[in-house]
C-alpha cells in the first residue's frame, strides 16, 4: 500500500511528540497548574502585600498583577528549555530516536519542525492554563490578555530552537547545568521579572534589555494591560523571532550533520 | 537497470572530512536474496548501511535503491525499506505495543491498519504476551525482536540489519535467525551486516568480506571458503610461546600456516592425516583441533587479521 499523500511529513513528527507527552503527561500536569496558583499565591499575594503596604502600585499595578504575566513567560521559557536540551541530546545519542526517525520518510527538517510546532503547541496550552489562573487571581486587565497562549507559544520557541540546535550539537550534557545555572536562573531573576528595570541604574538598564527574557517579559505584561508603544512592543516580537529564526536555521543544519552526514 | 536488482552501488564513496570510510566499492543485491556485509569493527559497513538505508548520501559513485536515486528520492525509498539499526532506538518508557504504533505514524499508516498489523507482528517475534509492558522490562533478545518487528511495520520490500545480534546470547541469537529465515521466505530482501563468520554463513546467500574500506571479497559463503581456504584446518596449541620455531617445522605439513597468538592454524585437506603426521614426527601440541574451513579463515587469508580481536 502507497502512503498516503497529503499529510505533511513534519506533522507526523508533530504527533509522535504528541503521543509520547499523551502517554507519559501525568507528571507534568500537576506542576502546571499548581506552580503558578503557588506562584501567584506566595509571591503576588503575600510578597504583594508588602509591597503595596510600603511603595503602593508598581507602574500603576498592584504587585500581583505586575508580576503574574512574568511569570507566564518564565513558564514558557522553561517548557522551551526543558522541551529542548536534555530530550533532544536524547534523541541524537543515547535512545537514538532521532535517528530511528531518520531512517522513515521524515527528513531532519521534518523532525525539527515537528519538534518545533510540538513545543509551540504545548507552550499555547499551558499559556492558556496560566492565563485562567492568573484571571481567577483576578490579574487581568485587558482583552489583549487573550493573546497571551500565543505569546508563550512565541517565547517557548524563541528559547527552544537555539537549544535543540546545540543540544543536537552535543556530545554530552556537560554543558546543560551551566546553561541552567548560569543563563536561565539569572535570566529568571533578573529580567525584571519581579521589579521594574527602573529598579536597575540607568547604565544596567541597556544590558538587561539584551537579556531574551526580559522582551518576553514585557511582551507578556504589554498583552495583560493592554498598555505599551507599537514601537517597543513590535522590538520584542522582532528579537523573540529573531532568536526563533537563528535557532531554525542553526538547528537545520546541526541536525542534518547529526543525523544524516 | 535489471528489474530484479534491488541494490546496485558502482564506485560508492563515503568521505567524512578527511577519513574514506568506503573507498569506492561495487555490489548488487537481487531481489529476495539474503547479502551480507562481513568484516571488522571500522571496515566500511556501517557507513555503507546508512548509504544503502538511503540516510546518509555518497560522496561520489553511483547508488540505486529499488531502482530509484537516493539523493532525489529518499523519503520515497525510505518508506519502503525497513531498517534495524545497531542500537534498538527504542522509547523505553513506552510500551512494546505504543512503540510500534507510533513508529508506524512516521510512515503515515491508518491507525486500524496498525493497530492489526502491530498484533500480527507481536505474534510475529513472539512478543504477543508483551504488548502492554514497557520495553524497559524487557530482555535484550526481546528489545531486538521488538526492534525488527518495528522495522517491518511499513511491510518493507528491503530489510537492512546492521549487527543484529550483537550482544545476545545463544538462544536468543538462533530464535532471531529462526524468524530471519521465515521473512526470507516470505520473499523480503535482506541485507546484513556483522562481524560473526557464523551468521554470515547460516544467514547469507551471497556477501562481501569488507576491510579498511574496501570488498576484498565477494560470493556466496560456501564458495569464498573454497576459493581463498582448504577444505580442513587443524588448530594446534603449545605450551611455549616461540610460535615462530615452530612455523619452520610445521610448515613442510600444510598448504598454509597462520600463526596467532594464542593458535596456529594448518591449513590442510585432510585433517587427520595432518594430525597423525605431526604426531609422527614428534611434534606434540597441548591441543589440537580439527574443523572445516569457515569465513573466519577467509578474512585471515585475505588480511592477516582475525575478524573479532
Amino acid at each position: 500500500m502507497h502512503p498516503r499523500l497529503g499529510w505533511p511529513r513534519w506533522r507526523r513528527s508533530w504527533w509522535y511528540h504528541a503521543t509520547y507527552y499523551a502517554q507519559t503527561w501525568r507528571g507534568s500536569v500537576a506542576s502546571t497548574v499548581l506552580f503558578p496558583i503557588f506562584y501567584l499565591a506566595a509571591l503576588g499575594v503575600g510578597v504583594g502585600h508588602l509591597v503595596t503596604a510600603h511603595t503602593g502600585l508598581v507602574q500603576g499595578q498592584t504587585y500581583l498583577h505586575f508580576i503574574a504575566p512574568s511569570l507566564l513567560a518564565t513558564a514558557a521559557m522553561q517548557l522551551g528549555e526543558g522541551e529542548s536540551l536534555w530530550p533532544v541530546l536524547a534523541a541524537v545519542k543515547w535512545i537514538r530516536s532521532y535517528h530511528a526517525a531518520a531512517a522513515t520518510p521524515l527528513e531532519p527538517a521534518d523532525i525539527f519542525v515537528g519538534k518545533l510546532t510540538w513545543v509551540a503547541s504545548r507552550a499555547f496550552a499551558t499559556g492558556a492554563v496560566y492565563t485562567v489562573i492568573i484571571a481567577l487571581f483576578g490579574a487581568l486587565t485587558s482583552w489583549w490578555s487573550v493573546t497571551l497562549p500565543l505569546l508563550s507559544a512565541l517565547i517557548a520557541v524563541a528559547f527552544s530552537a537555539p537549544l535543540v540546535a546545540f543540544a543536537a550539537r552535543s556530545q554530552t550534557d556537560g554543558a546543560f547545568a551551566m546553561i541552567y545555572r548560569f543563563g536561565f536562573v539569572p535570566m529568571f531573576l533578573f529580567s525584571a521579572t519581579f521589579y521594574p528595570v527602573s529598579a536597575y541604574p540607568g547604565y544596567l538598564r541597556p544590558l538587561v534589555q539584551l537579556v531574551p527574557l526580559y522582551h518576553g517579559v514585557a511582551l507578556s505584561r504589554t498583552a495583560a494591560f493592554g498598555q505599551g508603544s507599537l514601537g517597543a512592543t513590535s522590538l520584542h516580537v522582532l528579537y523573540l523571532a529573531a532568536m526563533a529564526l537563528v535557532g531554525i536555521l542553526w538547528g537545520r543544519h546541526t541536525l542534518q550533520r547529526r543525523l544524516v552526514d | 537497470m535489471s528489474q530484479h536488482l534491488v541494490v546496485e552501488a558502482t564506485q560508492l564513496v563515503k568521505r567524512f572530512n578527511d577519513l574514506e570510510a568506503v573507498k569506492g566499492v561495487d555490489f548488487s543485491v537481487e531481489q529476495g536474496e539474503s547479502f551480507g556485509f562481513l568484516g571488522p569493527n571500522g571496515a566500511g559497513k556501517t557507513s555503507t548501511m546508512r548509504m544503502i538505508s538511503a540516510v546518509s548520501q555518497p560522496t561520489s559513485g553511483s547508488l540505486r535503491i529499488l531502482g530509484l536515486d537516493p539523493a532525489t528520492h529518499g523519503p520515497e525509498i525510505r518508506g519502503r525499506l525497513g531498517v534495524v539499526p545497531q542500537e534498538d532506538t527504542l522509547e523505553l518508557e513506552l510500551s512494546v505495543r505504543q512503540n510500534l504504533e507510533m513508529f508506524g505514524r512516521y510512515f503515515d499508516l491508518p491507525r486500524a491498519v496498525l493497530r492489526e498489523r502491530a498484533t500480527e507482528l507481536l505474534e510475529f517475534t513472539q512478543l504477543a504476551e508483551r504488548g502492554d509492558d514497557r520495553v524497559d522490562d524487557l530482555s535484550g533478545g526481546m528489545k531486538r525482536r521488538l526492534t525488527i518487528a518495528r522495522a517491518l511495520i511499513n511491510k518493507p520490500e528491503l530489510l537492512i540489519l546492521d549487527e543484529p545480534t550483537t550482544g545476545l546470547d545463544p538462544q536468543a541469537r538462533h530464535l532471531l535467525w529462526e524468524r530471519l529465515y521465515r521473512l526470507k521466505r516470505e520473499g523480503v530482501t535482506l541485507i546484513i551486516t556483522t562481524h560473526y563468520m557464523d551468521e554470515a554463513e547460516q544467514l547469507c546467500d551471497r556477501l562481501v568480506v569488507m576491510d579498511h574500506g574496501t570488498i576484498v571479497a565477494a560470493g556466496p559463503p560456501r564458495e569464498l571458503i573454497e576459493r581463498h581456504s582448504t577444505r580442513e584446518v587443524v588448530e594446534l596449541r603449545f605450551s611455549t610461546d616461540s610460535h615462530e620455531e615452530l612455523h619452520g617445522r610445521l610448515n613442510p605439513f600444510a598448504q598454509r600456516v597462520e600463526i596467532l597468538p594464542d593458535r596456529i592454524l594448518l591449513y590442510v585437506d585432510q585433517g587427520d592425516d595432518t594430525l597423525r603426521a605431526i604426531h609422527a614426527a614428534n611434534i606434540t601440541p597441548t591441543s589440537a583441533l580439527v574443523r572445516r574451513s569457515s569465513l573466519e579463515d577467509v578474512f585471515l587469508s585475505l588480511t592477516g587479521r582475525t575478524l573479532v580481536d
